[in-house]
């Protein structure tokens, strides 16, 4: 059974759904990240499972139970979850040690047990020290520990975080992002992550479901998201890609203006057609190559510009045919209007609706 | 930490419904006293002047009260008065405004604590003082005119037309002065630096560029002061009815006198109601414009404007405003409470002790003001805050239904004048079923209606700074909402909560006019003593007595000040 269930969820504002017909089950221990653009719904998604927001239809439950649903909502004090929030919401009346003890006194944690397991978890989010500091003491990271660990020490049946990381500096945040991983096989606690960065959402979840415009365009594996997106939002929100027309014949792939085919690398698709085919910048390559990849055809440089870490050429079929984005490494020099072979590796490249 | 993995239940198995919730009955019974504090007198006083006094539909009372010219020259010598108030408090307010907001005029900061001072001022003391200093013939200002000059009288008469303005602008200039420089202090110096960039010379970028920039904020106030002078009765109590100037509110005490005549009073206030309803609209109208960019958000950087010589001149305006409003009519009333009598001027022979120890101890109608004040203020003030922070909570947080409606009606009082609400209380709960009359309740009742919309605005400010996910994050943990308020939002803000219990105890302090016809024999206030000792003519106890207040008051923003920071009185809201 699924520990935390979405059936058909729903939310609107007026005429506007916000969040539409979204579905999702997660596994106990499961740690699954709702990524998307703002406005997607995501942080009402979230809200809406913490029973800040009632629902316009569909249903949530808890461990079959259901607690949001038509007419009746069990409203947050009632849920036994516990969130992060994009503040972080760490009290600034209490010290360290206070806020982490608050959910326990609102349990009715004996004095002594409460004691320990504030101590416990500071000592696992590295803040023992500070255990009598006041908030305002704290920096950005510290504070984001504290709203940890007030989270965790209830031991909550769903832990949600609602773009945890996204006041931390570039540093800080992936540094958090591994200890949040780390916290979460630690203590396997069911969570629900809300992020619009995918690198965040690539380091830390077991699925990542997609959402745009309220809608869940796919749920997956960070692998299968990247490397097999089933939709064209996906394939162009996560990571960079190549969307081109192609058609699909005897479970073949054929690009226009290029004489070599793709397998279809299991992929599901009609007999004949022509489809959308989103292939990775990185999965195309200039000149001769092994490693799997197919020879394409000949293709010639329009532009190109040099990023350190790799060229990123444009280049277009000699035939005709759709341009195309190249990632090459950057000893692999080739000037505009310069003539090179093309190969293409399978992995990177998907049918996407 | 092997144990910590297995995960507790911690969800109850109860799940309550909505009806459990306390928060859903505190806020219910908030809904209900704020329709009757505010809906029923409101709808009291215009039910009543459409109606005679046996209850049947009539205009008579309208009729009857405004068909009569003196009536309605009452009217219009209100409607004059405020207008000159209006125009003596711009020119006190505004060029002490722009010295201490933008020159670098010294003590500026004294400057400010003494139109702090001026606002704390209860204006019927004011008024008393001014009797004493300007009055005809035995005015010490007079006296000391004729004894300078050799002269038979002096030129001063404070039972005019024009010292009526005069007195009441002193004391509610302070508005034009908080309005213009909180706006002014938004005016970033890079605007003023733009003029002169372009050739501006100081004046002209003062009057082309600054001023355009604030009149909004000067208007707004000017609005709200008008409305004030129409709707005040202390001074106009204890100056205009010697004068034998009629005005709207020294008509509308008349119609409290035998005979009773509550619905012809009703029906006069109507006019006056309707004005203030408009003008307070257009005042909202005017300040939510959002043109002036400049007079939103952070400011930039900022230089005191160095105006040379000028600003010795504006020190010695200050200083004369702050002379004419503080300085001399608190002297004025330490040696009228420490004389013999008053009218014998100021030596050793007519030095005594006697007048405290008189209110303290023998004319026990003062000693019971005093209590009876300082006691109503502060209940008034506590009701007023945990009722401004449950409206401001409820409305903000979206708990209750109807949250506009909610907030609508608590801060409707604002539009309706002292005297006018008092009309509609006293019609409401003088009589049966309530019979309040003459109750210390009917008094703590009429000020918490009346100044219930201060604490609300004081409050909502406060609610509005917390992110509503300091809350939330209670909830998720298992708080419910009033643990949430007990343990997170009023510790928050605790500050805002003391300054705005100060507030309106200070304003408590002061008010007469809702007081004048809801207080009985053991419930007088010390404004309504006031007005009865003056017409005795005992300045002496009454100045004794009005000293005592300031002392107390004085004490009370003190620790204010302590608490909540400087500026906690003086702030735009």
């Amino acid at each position: 059974m699924s520990k935390l269930e979405l059936n058909n969820v729903r939310k609107q504002y007026g005429a506007l759904a916000v969040v539409d017909d979204l579905s999702l089950q997660l596994r106990k221990g499961e740690l699954v990240t709702l990524l998307g653009p703002s406005g997607c719904g995501k942080t009402t998604t979230l809200r809406m499972i913490a029973g800040f927001i009632e629902l316009s239809g569909g249903s949530i439950a808890v461990d079959g139970r259901q607690i949001s649903g038509a007419g009746r909502t069990v409203p947050p004090e009632h849920r036994g979850m516990s969130m992060i929030f994009q503040s972080y919401a760490i009290w600034p009346n209490m010290t360290v040690a206070e806020n982490v003890a608050f959910g326990l006194n609102v349990r009715r944690v004996p004095g002594e047990e409460s004691k320990r397991r504030v101590e416990e978890m500071l000592d696992v989010v590295k803040l023992g020290a500070l255990a009598q500091r006041y908030p305002a003491e704290l920096s950005g990271g510290q504070q984001q520990r504290v709203a940890l660990a007030r989270a965790m020490v209830v031991r909550p049946e769903v832990l949600l975080l609602d773009e945890p990381l996204s006041n931390l500096d570039a540093n800080l945040r992936e540094e958090m992002a591994g200890e949040i991983r780390r916290l979460h096989d630690e203590f396997n606690f069911t969570t629900v992550y809300v992020t619009h960065d995918q690198t965040e959402a690539m380091t830390i979840s077991d699925r990542i479901a997609v959402l745009n415009l309220g809608k869940l365009e796919q749920i997956d594996t960070p692998w299968n998201l990247y490397n097999r997106p089933r939709t064209r939002f996906v394939a162009g929100f996560i990571g960079q890609t190549n969307l081109v027309e192609g058609h699909v014949r005897d479970g073949q792939i054929r690009l226009r203006g290029l004489e070599g085919v793709l397998p279809m690398g299991g992929q599901a698709a009609a007999a004949s057609a022509d489809m959308r085919i989103s292939i990775r910048p990185q999965s195309l390559f200039l000149g001769p190559q092994g490693n799997g990849a197919l020879p394409m055809g000949a293709v010639s440089v329009v532009a190109r510009t040099y990023l350190g870490e790799y060229w990123d050429y444009l280049v277009r079929p000699t035939a005709g045919g759709d341009e195309l984005k190249v990632h090459a490494p950057p000893s692999s020099v080739l000037d505009v209007g310069h003539e090179s072979l093309l190969s293409i590796d399978p992995a990177g490249v998907a049918l996407v609706s | 930490m092997s144990e910590a993995v297995t995960i507790a239940p911690p969800m109850r198995a109860r799940i309550p419904n909505r009806m459990g919730d306390p928060a859903v009955w505190l806020f219910g019974t908030l809904i209900l006293l704020l329709i009757l504090l505010v809906a029923n007198p409101i709808l009291r006083l215009i039910w009543d002047s459409f109606h005679t006094a046996d209850g049947t539909l009539s205009f008579s009372s309208y009729a009857a009260a405004l068909g009569r010219s003196r009536n309605l020259q009452a009217l219009l010598n209100s409607f004059y008065l405020g207008v000159a108030v209006t125009a003596i408090a711009i020119a006190l307010g505004v060029p002490l405004a722009l010295a201490v907001s933008r020159t670098n005029m010294p003590a500026r900061g004294f400057t400010h604590v003494s139109v702090l001072a001026a606002f704390v001022m209860p204006n019927f003391l004011g008024a008393i003082a001014w009797i004493l200093l300007a009055g005809p013939n035995a005015g010490w200002l007079n006296r000391l005119w004729s004894e300078v000059l050799g002269t038979d009288r002096g030129p001063f008469n404070i039972f005019s037309f024009w010292g009526l303005a005069f007195v009441i602008a002193l004391y509610t200039y302070p508005l034009i002065y908080v309005f213009t420089k909180s706006a002014l202090d938004l005016v970033s110096t890079e605007l003023e630096d733009a003029a002169s960039i372009h050739g501006a010379g100081k004046l002209r970028t003062l009057t082309r560029v600054t001023l355009p920039l604030v009149l909004p904020s000067i208007v707004g106030a000017a609005i709200l002061i008008f409305l004030e002078s129409v709707a005040l009765y202390g001074t106009p109590a204890l100056i205009a009815i010697p004068a034998g100037l009629n005005l709207a509110t020294t008509q509308i005490v008349s119609f409290f006198e035998y005979p009773l005549k509550v619905e012809q009073a009703a029906a006069f206030s109507m006019p006056i109601l309707a004005l203030t309803v408009v003008m307070l609209y257009l005042q909202r109208r005017l300040l939510a414009r959002k043109g002036f960019v400049s007079v939103s958000g952070k400011g930039g950087e900022r230089r005191p404007f160095d105006v040379g010589a000028w600003k010795w001149v504006l020190l010695g305006y200050s200083a004369l405003v702050s002379l004419l409003t503080v300085v001399m009519p608190l002297i004025i009333l330490v040696l009228a409470s420490l004389s013999k009598a008053w009218g014998r001027g100021f030596s050793a022979g007519n030095l005594t002790f006697a007048n405290f120890y008189n209110i303290f101890f023998e004319q026990l109608t003062v000693r019971s003001a005093l209590v009876n004040t300082v006691t109503y203020s502060a209940v008034t003030a506590l009701v007023c805050v945990a009722m401004g922070m449950c409206v401001a909570y409820a409305t903000q947080r979206r708990i209750t239904p109807f949250p506009t409606l909610i907030q609508f009606l608590a801060l409707a009082p604002v539009a309706v004048p002292g005297l006018i609400l008092a009309i509609g209380l006293y019609a409401a709960y003088a009589g049966p079923p309530f019979s309040l009359y003459g109750t210390g309740a009917l008094v703590v009742v009429a000020f918490t209606t009346r100044f219930l919309p201060i604490a609300v605005t004081a409050c909502g400010a406060g609610v509005r700074s917390l992110n509503p996910e300091l809350e939330e994050a209670v909830r998720i943990l298992g708080g419910g909402r009033l643990t949430a308020l007990g343990k997170v939002v009023v510790p928050l803000l605790n500050k805002t909560l003391v300054g705005a219990f100060i507030l309106v105890f200070v304003i408590c302090t002061k008010e007469l006019s809702t007081a004048v016809f809801l207080t009985g024999p053991a419930s007088r206030v010390v404004s309504v003593l006031t007005l009865d000792l003056s017409e005795q003519g005992n300045y002496e106890s009454l100045a004794a007595m009005g000293v005592v207040l300031v002392v107390i008051v004085t004490l009370v923003v003190g620790i204010g000040m302590r608490i909540a920071g400087r500026d906690f009185m003086l702030r735009r809201s």
